[in-house]
């Protein structure tokens, strides 16, 4: 099935079967590489990728359901010399170790910061429920959606 | 390809996409294609085909039917179209005034990508005993509307289920929406629910509402997940508050008398045991908030 979606800025045109999910699509076809395979199944929301805006799984969407529609992902913050402030936040603040799960809490971090540019502790640990890290604790990654809240004021 | 799928990756087996325009157009495509499921926002069905649990030949996306998406305020009632979007319910001004009970519910469930992704429709669909949505529509009294070859008919939400996974549609039935009845002023509700993790679903949950004349009860609803096939509208339990005037010792029996009413079983997510203690509990701090809000909405 013929789809057009613009990935971040670009515009692209796509044949593809419509069991091809959205994550594979980019990572397969697209060498986007950012969003993660972690579960598959929507319980880590390390694919976690903007879709028109709002924070959605990657491994769950089909790409067919992308039809005219916006894709954004990590791989889309940087300007390609500068880091994102959100991205320079979670290095400084320790928000990263092994950084399997980052691009997705940085996809959901943006949504959350667009929704709410000013958001307590409570609201923070809230939204990024759906985004498992298994090694920083949470602490750290609050912390860095604190600093970026405060950059991007 | 992989046929087993062990790491969940692909969706093994092709399938036909189809996306029609209408609710009729819709049903026309299920009623050709036997087997044919409908998809919302995937976030349980996807899952289900990737894990090979289900691999229907036709899938029919039911997010291109406009009238399938729209929230409307009609006076006593709201109605709520099936593919409308759990965040969206959770954002709408309207649902969170007028229905604070079912606002409540659909903000319990998953992730805001899951309730980005996740509509009420596909929560009634597939039935499971834990869905939150499902037990927020049960509790209020909500009529599930359904279209299909032959028409449309209109289903109470308790009606609606008839065990885990399954309901009362037909293979080429569609919900199409739901009308849910405002509570009158006079009534409060409380949603509690408990998980294992932050994102696990409900491991036992509960919906009250009570219709209260200061601190009589005029009419009460409770209803129980995850402790029945289906949700459950505990009648012994209403029709103890009901007519009576509630105290702390009328909570505490009525509590009890839920958690003798049910009979849940043990399973990944807990024991029998664990839920009839926590439904005590639950029970107690549910309809005592329930209580106080009705009282002050006088
Ligand atoms: C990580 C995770 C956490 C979750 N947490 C919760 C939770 O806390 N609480 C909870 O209740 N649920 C939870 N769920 C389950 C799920 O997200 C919800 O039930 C959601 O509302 C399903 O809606 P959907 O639109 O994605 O359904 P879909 O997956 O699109 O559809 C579900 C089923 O219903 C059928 N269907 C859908 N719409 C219609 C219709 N209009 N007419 C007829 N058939 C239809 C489909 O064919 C399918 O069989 C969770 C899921 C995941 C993956
Ligand atoms: S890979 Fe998508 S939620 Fe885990
Ligand atoms: S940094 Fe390793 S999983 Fe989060």
């Amino acid at each position: 099935m013929k789809i057009d979606v613009t990935i971040n800025g670009r515009e692209r045109s796509f044949d593809v079967p419509p069991n091809t999910l959205l994550l594979n699509l980019l990572r397969e076809r697209l060498d986007l590489t950012g969003s993660k395979y972690g579960c598959g199944i929507g319980e880590c929301g390390a694919c976690t990728l903007l879709l028109d805006g709002e924070p959605v799984l990657g491994c769950m969407t089909l790409a067919v359901d992308c039809d005219g529609r916006t894709v954004e992902t990590i791989e889309g913050l940087g300007d390609g010399d500068g880091l994102h402030p959100i991205q320079e936040a979670y290095l400084e603040e320790g928000a990263v170790q092994c950084g399997f799960c980052t691009p997705g809490f940085i996809m959901t971090t943006k949504a959350l910061l667009e929704e709410e540019p000013n958001p307590s502790e409570a609201e923070i640990r809230e939204y990024l429920k759906g985004n498992v890290c298994r090694c920083t604790g949470y602490v750290n990654i609050v912390a860095a959606v604190q600093s970026a809240a405060g950059k991007m004021r | 390809m992989n046929p087993i799928n062990k790491h969940n990756t692909h969706i093994v087996m092709p399938f036909e996409y189809h996306q029609p325009a209408t609710v009729r157009a819709a049903v026309e495509i299920l009623r050709k294609h036997p087997g044919a499921k409908p998809l919302a926002g995937g976030t349980d069905l996807v899952p289900k085909m990737k894990q090979r649990l289900l691999e229907p030949k036709h899938v029919v996306n039911l997010k291109k039917i406009p009238e399938l998406s729209v929230v409307e305020d009609r006076g006593d009632a709201v109605y709520i179209g099936a593919a409308v979007r759990l965040r969206e319910i959770e954002k709408s001004e309207t649902i969170r005034r007028r229905l604070p009970l079912l606002s409540s519910c659909v903000r319990s469930i998953g992730s805001v990508q899951i309730r980005n992704m996740g509509t009420l429709g596909g929560n009634v669909c597939n039935a499971s005993p834990a869905a939150d949505g499902a037990l927020g529509l049960v509790a209020l009294e909500a009529t599930v509307h359904i279209a299909g070859p032959g028409g449309e008919r209109q289903v109470e939400a308790k009606s609606f289920f008839e065990g885990p996974g399954l309901t009362v549609l037909g293979e080429d039935e569609l919900v199409t929406g739901f009308t849910v009845p405002v509570p009158t002023e006079d009534t409060g509700t409380c949603f509690i629910s408990v998980g294992r993790t932050a994102l696990d679903i409900s491991t036992i949950s509960i919906a009250v509402a009570l219709t209260m004349d200061g601190d009589r009860v005029k009419d009460a609803k409770v209803v129980l997940g995850s402790v029945a096939p289906t949700p459950i509208r505990l009648a012994d339990a209403e029709k103890q508050l009901k007519g009576k005037t509630l105290t702390e010792k009328l909570v505490e029996d009525t509590a009890m008398k839920v958690s003798e009413s049910i009979k849940p079983i043990t399973d990944i997510r807990g024991t029998a045991e664990y839920r009839r203690e926590a439904s005590r509990g639950m029970a107690v701090e549910a309809i005592t908030k329930a209580w106080r809000e009705g009282r002050t909405q006088r």
